[in-house]
């Protein structure tokens, strides 16, 4: 499923329009990544939470090479998955 | 502060639905991407990420409690896969 699926899914089910249905997932989506750019955390319960986990800088290895490469500091968002979807999933 | 659905559902409640009707909404939208990945169908948001369902097969563990092998059964996961424009934003 895409985007634009989902916005079609919601209107149907939401009773809705398009165009609001466009905006709401606009919405959601925005709003985690306003968060997590943010460095705050996440947490929508039955669905999923995240958090951003820091990495320092460290000397890593091309794999194919073996040649040293410098990583630099980063940033990566974690996702944990909520209760109700894992049990969903898993029916 | 962690961002929460109440926040969520706020902002929706800012476009002029009434607050009940902004729960349903935001509940049905989650319920369209549970129910998504429930049927084993990956959810793909340009910008943002996607969620996939990937399958775990059988293996043997251990319990680190009390050192017995034990049967792990195979099972569905979900899994995250940041974009490249939001992994930008957050490094930004």
């Amino acid at each position: 499923m895409n985007k634009l699926e989902m916005i079609s899914a919601l209107k149907k089910e939401a009773d809705i329009s398009k165009f609001e249905a466009a905006q709401i997932v606009q919405i959601f989506f925005d709003s985690m990544a306003d968060s997590l750019s943010e460095g705050e955390r996440i947490e929508i319960r039955g669905l999923c939470s995240f958090f951003v986990k820091k990495y320092k800088s460290y000397t890593g290895r091309n794999p194919k090479t073996g040649e040293k490469v410098r990583i630099n500091p980063k940033k990566l968002p974690f996702f944990k998955c909520g209760k109700e979807l894992r049990e969903r999933v898993n029916n | 502060m962690a961002l929460t659905k109440n926040k969520i559902v706020e902002r929706v409640n800012d476009l002029g639905f009434t607050k009940k009707k902004s729960v349903d909404i935001v509940e049905s939208l989650l319920e369209i991407i549970k129910d998504s990945l429930e049927k084993g169908e990956d959810v793909l948001v340009s910008g943002f990420g996607k969620f996939c369902v990937k399958n775990k097969s059988t293996r043997r563990g251990r319990n680190p409690a009390t050192g017995a092998d034990l049967t792990l059964d195979a099972r569905k996961v979900v899994t995250f896969k940041c974009s490249g424009k939001l992994r930008e934003r957050i490094n930004r």
